[in-house]
């Protein structure tokens, strides 16, 4: 009984997958249920986010500038943070520290005061649209800003504006939201099809009787668990291909960076889902339990993960709970990689959290889980 | 180490606050057919389930085939073909893939030879590739029955295997099984079926946990001391009605179209038939049954006493 046999884990295997395949509506579910999302989804998502992260670059210190930081912030949608350098914002923008970063250029003040009207540039993450959507429109209300401080001798000459904002929308130019729905997509979906199904499928067993017959052979549990999880990760990648492939061709969905690192790091992403479907599966005793619990793990990451509404719009408790959970990350990792081109280091911080999370759940699901019927 | 197959002691498990099995004792020899009968609730699943090391048992100790029930049940579970009471192979899966994946689980060398001399041993050559669920009681019972024998174990815990069947799949079914214990196989078949009692070398009588009666089984009904008789003629139902309520009648019922009444004091049971003489009375050899209902009364008396 010592180590895992390969004979044992291939019959185990083989069970399994001719019980997904003689399971013809699941599997056209699993294809369908995307499909139908993305589709339905696609435009639906609207709300509007205030306090959004914001980066300042500012190459000296300067009266106007303050002013203008004043400004932003007095509009509600601005959280203003001072950078030291432009890596500093380049990388911020692209883990998605920062929503937008604001560059007040050199000699600033004087160009405002010989009347050459200035440009402050503002790059913005447009990934996620309607995060930023609201927020820059609120831009135009500050166009005025600095009227009061002018030089007398400016202040006649209205004719001219004493700066003007420009908005460069990075990652996402045309400002799709579907494009940002996607990521999110991707993760909710592999979210539902493998937390769901593993609960579901080891539950089955036991209410059925079976794992009562399973257990009675020289089976060991990680064989059980093992040959249950191969199929699930196989499904969750077809889900995947078929989103990408749906969305390329529909929505003309831009792949900017690796798609071999995209997947390795869903397989992580997957592997925390199955991870939590196995420890859920060893407390519920039926499939009723099992669908609820596997409901109360999905809500959040639905609601709470930056799928449903902007990450940054929600109260700062709710982004505690959201950074706990690996939708959060996986959407992040996948934005990054597919809109931003982000390159393997970029993906690091998101990671970490997913393995932890993983590990962590593993070790529960271990000691929760008895080798007898006890 | 001893030459017993089973041999456990002073058995007990709880569920909370309810004692199901309680300082069981237990003794099987090789190549013996054992019937474990009982009431259903009576612990006998339970028996099963901590020998074949799928509950741990709170206190007593044993072996199964020579090797210690808790320490070693890895090691039990190779060797023993343990049947559910409740179906639990694979209703989405056919005959033959179930049985193949019990094999490949078992790692079986041949296993494909394998599989399919115990299609044909157990005559489900025409159901092979049919699936399970769309089996009858019958079949899946003998789906069940090839699978947990397939492996060749040494011994075999059958739970309640036949129940849901009819009687003549019952009779084969019993058939099959002496088969297999003249080949050398250990059986411990648990059943509520008292007719079928008489097939088994031993019977072993459990009722709320406990052992109440034990031994060879056509001994257990002589030695009890109990006289019999059966009654024949016409309102035999209503008459069994009546007849229960009279002194020193243990237990009355119709059986075979026959009053079959039971007691323990001869003197009163045949001062009681008395009293129907329109029907023609017999005396008959004691069924186990009758023995099991006069323990059981016994008890429900004593207990009544305290």
């Amino acid at each position: 009984m010592s180590g895992i046999s390969s004979k044992r884990v291939r019959s185990l295997l083989r069970k399994e997958w001719l019980q997904v395949r003689r399971d013809p509506f699941t599997l056209r579910l699993i294809i369908a249920l995307p499909i139908m999302q993305l589709l339905l989804f696609g435009y639906a998502i609207n709300t509007n986010p205030k306090h959004l992260p914001t980066g300042l670059l500012a190459a000296e210190p300067s009266k106007y500038e303050r002013t203008i930081v004043a400004g932003l912030q007095n509009t509600g949608y601005y959280d203003i943070k001072t950078l030291r350098s432009e890596q500093e914002a380049e990388k911020g923008l692209a883990q998605g520290d920062y929503l937008f970063v604001v560059n007040i250029p050199p000699n600033f003040d004087r160009s405002v005061d010989r009347g050459e009207s200035p440009s402050v540039l503002i790059d913005a993450d447009a990934t996620d649209p309607t995060a930023i959507g609201y927020a820059t429109a609120a831009l135009g209300g500050l166009a005025n800003v600095l009227n009061r401080d002018l030089p007398p001798i400016r202040r006649v000459q209205p004719s001219t504006p004493a700066f003007q904002f420009i908005v460069h929308s990075r990652y996402n130019p045309e400002q799709l939201s579907v494009l940002n729905i996607v990521p999110g997509l991707i993760c909710v979906v592999l979210t539902m099809s493998t937390l769901f199904l593993t609960t579901l499928s080891i539950t089955r067993e036991r209410e059925r009787g079976t794992m009562e017959n399973l257990m009675a052979m020289p089976v060991r549990p990680i064989e059980i668990m093992l040959a249950k999880i191969a199929p699930y990760i196989l499904i969750g990648y077809i889900q995947v291909i078929v989103i990408l492939a749906v969305s390329a061709a529909v929505f003309r969905l831009p792949v900017h960076g690796s798609v071999i690192v995209l997947l390795l790091a869903l397989g992580l992403f997957i592997a925390s889902n199955l991870a939590l479907g196995l420890t859920f599966s060893t407390v519920a005793s039926n499939q009723m339990q099992a669908t609820q619990m596997a409901q109360f793990a999905l809500m959040p990451s639905i609601l709470m993960s930056g799928f449903f509404a902007p990450f940054a719009g929600m109260p700062v408790w709710a982004q505690y709970v959201g950074e706990a959970l690996p939708t959060t990350h996986a959407i992040r990792i996948v934005r990054g990689l597919l809109l931003k081109g982000n390159a393997p280091t970029d993906i690091l911080p998101d990671l970490w959290p997913i393995a932890v999370f993983t590990v962590l759940v593993v070790g529960v699901g271990a000691w929760l889980y008895r080798e007898t019927l006890d | 180490m001893n030459d017993a197959t089973i041999d456990v002691h002073g058995l007990s498990k709880s569920f909370g606050a309810r004692r199901v099995v309680d300082n069981l004792s237990l003794r099987v020899a090789e190549r013996e057919v054992c019937g474990f009968l009982g009431a259903n609730g009576s612990g006998k699943t339970t028996t099963l389930r901590m020998l074949c090391g799928l509950l741990k048992p709170d206190a007593g100790s044993g072996t199964c085939l020579g090797l210690d029930i808790v320490r070693d049940a890895a090691s039990i579970r190779r060797q023993v073909g343990y049947m559910t009471q409740r179906f639990s192979y694979y209703e989405d899966l056919t005959v033959a893939e179930n049985l193949e994946l019990v094999a490949g689980v078992y790692e079986m060398p041949e296993a494909r030879a394998a599989v399919r001399d115990i299609i044909m041993r157990m005559e489900l050559g025409s159901y092979a590739e049919e699936l399970a669920g769309n089996l009858s009681g019958v079949w899946k019972q003998r789906l069940a029955l090839a699978a947990c024998v397939l492996h060749r174990p040494k011994l075999l815990l059958l739970d309640e295997p036949t129940a849901g069947v009819d009687a003549k799949a019952r009779r084969e079914f019993w058939d099959l099984i002496h088969d297999l214990a003249v080949e050398g196989l250990t059986v411990l078949v648990s059943t509520h079926y008292m007719d079928k009692a008489e097939r088994c070398n031993r019977i072993v009588y459990l009722a709320n946990g406990r052992i109440m009666v034990e031994g060879d089984a056509l001994d257990v009904a002589r030695q009890s001391g109990l006289i019999t008789y059966d009654g024949i003629g016409e309102d035999i139902e209503d008459i069994a009605q009546r007849i229960r309520a009279m002194p020193g009648v243990e237990a009355a019922g119709v059986f075979r179209r026959a009053v079959h009444v039971a007691g323990i004091d001869r003197a009163q049971l045949e001062r009681a038939i008395g009293a129907f003489t329109q029907l023609q009375w017999r005396e008959v050899e004691p069924r186990i049954e009758d023995v099991f209902i006069h323990e059981l009364s016994a008890k429900d008396r004593q207990e009544a006493v305290r």
